[in-house]
């Protein structure tokens, strides 16, 4: 069953054609790669899907975009409605300047929930769904500044998750991390993909190959190969494709 | 040429000199089966642990290769590939070996209506032609030759599979040269094996060519039309 389906879509940073007619349709509770050289348009892609480029002056979008069936591009669409089904988990950690329960409670609380019984069950287990609960139940209060760069992107992957959303965007997040603490992102993806649609956009192709079921290659804004990750980094049918993950790029 | 590629040219560099030895071992085994020569069988047997020496080196490049380069597509199919063809061309080289030992306990030379009916030497031409095709088709990439090295295997199991046969009929009307006969019989079951290894090596370049896998297709195919 797929969970997010984009067809022929067309992306313009105003005369800048940054995304050429793709077709791709990313399946439910898979995690999904995007890779490719800077400039490709993976991120710009991504950002897609919780429309997130709406924001940039002189952006034009053609194509539809299809989340669980529903078109989010269509004018009745509230985007705030939108981005409770879509979480985003960005490059560099970026709590907000709150405690570590408040950064966690933002979205409920956003969201008009005030049960506050509610809302720390909702904490805890969104913790404990990022693998971050047992490190940090003691200090709920302290300032989410205080956490290391691992454990702050592991903070706000609980913050996206704690206003449950179905899919889960994630870009490049662990190029500011240190080895464990990408191990510790990677292991999470993997265990949070029962739950959730991934799609992650990364540099790092040997963690495409690692933690996700199905990889696409951008290049010129363009979608070169989109296959299973173990056909994509074994027998990739496109020379470019092979040419990029092989490091022979150019 | 970025440092990977550096890297497995000097593997394909080691691969080639290991081939020449084991190349040596097999042209040599013959020559000296035709013309005895002590020196010659005793070359053989050396060269045997300059071949082990290769492959163990070349099994280290190997591991540091997925240790350091994370290879993908077609350098992954290519680095397991030399993986196979080294062992392979190592039990090659164990072949030869063999038979430069059973020259050596031999008592040359072989009678010349044993060397003739047993068919030896055709063998052993049909074996050098395989080694030096695949040799080709591994710097070639070319899979086509790689291909009918596999179909060349089937002369050289047709002739194995009458040794026996010959072996018995020798042995009645030669009843003197039981032991003689016994090494060429002791030969051509190397040579037979030099030619599996040799189809081994085969399929391996169709895999890291083309990405398909050929192995065991042969042994099917038999199975499929009740042959085995």
């Amino acid at each position: 069953m797929n969970s997010i389906e984009t067809k022929d879509v067309h992306l313009y940073y105003g005369d800048f054609h940054a995304l050429k007619g793709i077709t791709m349709a990313m399946k439910k509770n898979q995690v999904t790669a995007f890779i490719g050289p800077s400039g490709c348009g993976k991120s710009t892609y991504l950002r897609c899907f919780n429309r997130m480029n709406d924001l940039i002056d002189g952006v034009r979008i053609e194509g539809d975009i299809l989340i669980d069936g529903t078109d989010i591009y269509k004018s009745d669409i509230q985007v705030d409605d939108l981005r409770k089904h879509v979480g985003m988990v960005f490059q560099k950690p970026n709590p907000f300047p709150k405690s570590i329960f408040e950064n966690v409670a933002y979205g409920l609380r956003v969201n008009g929930t005030k049960d506050k019984k509610f809302i720390e069950e909702r904490v805890e287990r969104s913790l404990k769904q990022a693998a971050l609960w047992d490190e940090v139940k003691d200090k709920l209060k302290k300032s989410a500044f205080e956490l290391s760069g691992g454990q702050q992107q592991r903070l706000c992957i609980a913050r996206a998750l704690a206003i449950e959303p179905s899919v889960l965007l994630m870009d490049e997040p662990t190029s500011a991390l240190d080895p464990l603490s990408t191990a510790k992102t990677e292991e999470l993806i993997h265990q949070l993909k029962e739950n959730y649609t991934i799609v992650i956009v990364t540099h790092n192709m040997q963690q495409a190959g690692r933690v996700s079921d199905y990889t696409a290659f951008f290049y010129l804004g363009e979608l070169v190969e989109y296959a299973k990750t173990k056909t994509l980094f074994t027998n990739p049918k496109d020379q470019r494709t092979q040419n990029y993950i092989t490091g022979r790029f150019g | 040429m970025n440092q990977l590629d550096k890297e497995l040219l000097r593997i394909k560099n080691k691969v080639e000199e290991m081939w020449d030895l084991v190349d040596f071992q097999l042209q040599s085994g013959r020559d000296a089966l035709v013309n005895p020569n002590e020196d010659l069988t005793r070359k053989i047997i050396k060269s045997g642990k300059k071949v082990n020496a290769y492959d163990i080196k070349i099994d280290r490049m190997c591991e540091n290769i997925f240790a350091l380069f994370n290879p993908v597509a077609v350098d992954l199919r290519w680095v397991l590939s030399i993986l196979k063809i080294n062992s392979n061309l190592e039990r090659i080289g164990d072949s030869g070996e063999s038979i430069a030992h059973m020259l050596k306990e031999a008592s040359l030379p072989i009678e010349p209506t044993l060397l003739q009916e047993s068919r030896v030497l055709e063998m052993y031409d049909a074996t050098t032609a395989m080694l030096q095709n695949v040799r080709q088709a591994f710097l070639e990439e070319n899979t086509d030759l790689a291909r009918q090295v596999i179909k060349q295997d089937k002369i050289l199991n047709k002739i194995h599979a009458k040794t026996d046969k010959m072996l018995m009929n020798y042995f009645q009307s030669h009843p003197d040269n039981i032991a003689q006969s016994l090494k060429v019989s002791g030969i051509i079951k190397k040579l037979e094996r030099i030619g599996d290894h040799t189809t081994n090596i085969a399929e391996e370049i169709v895999f890291y060519v083309d990405a398909k896998v050929v192995k065991h297709k042969q042994k099917k195919k038999k199975k499929d039309k009740g042959e085995e």
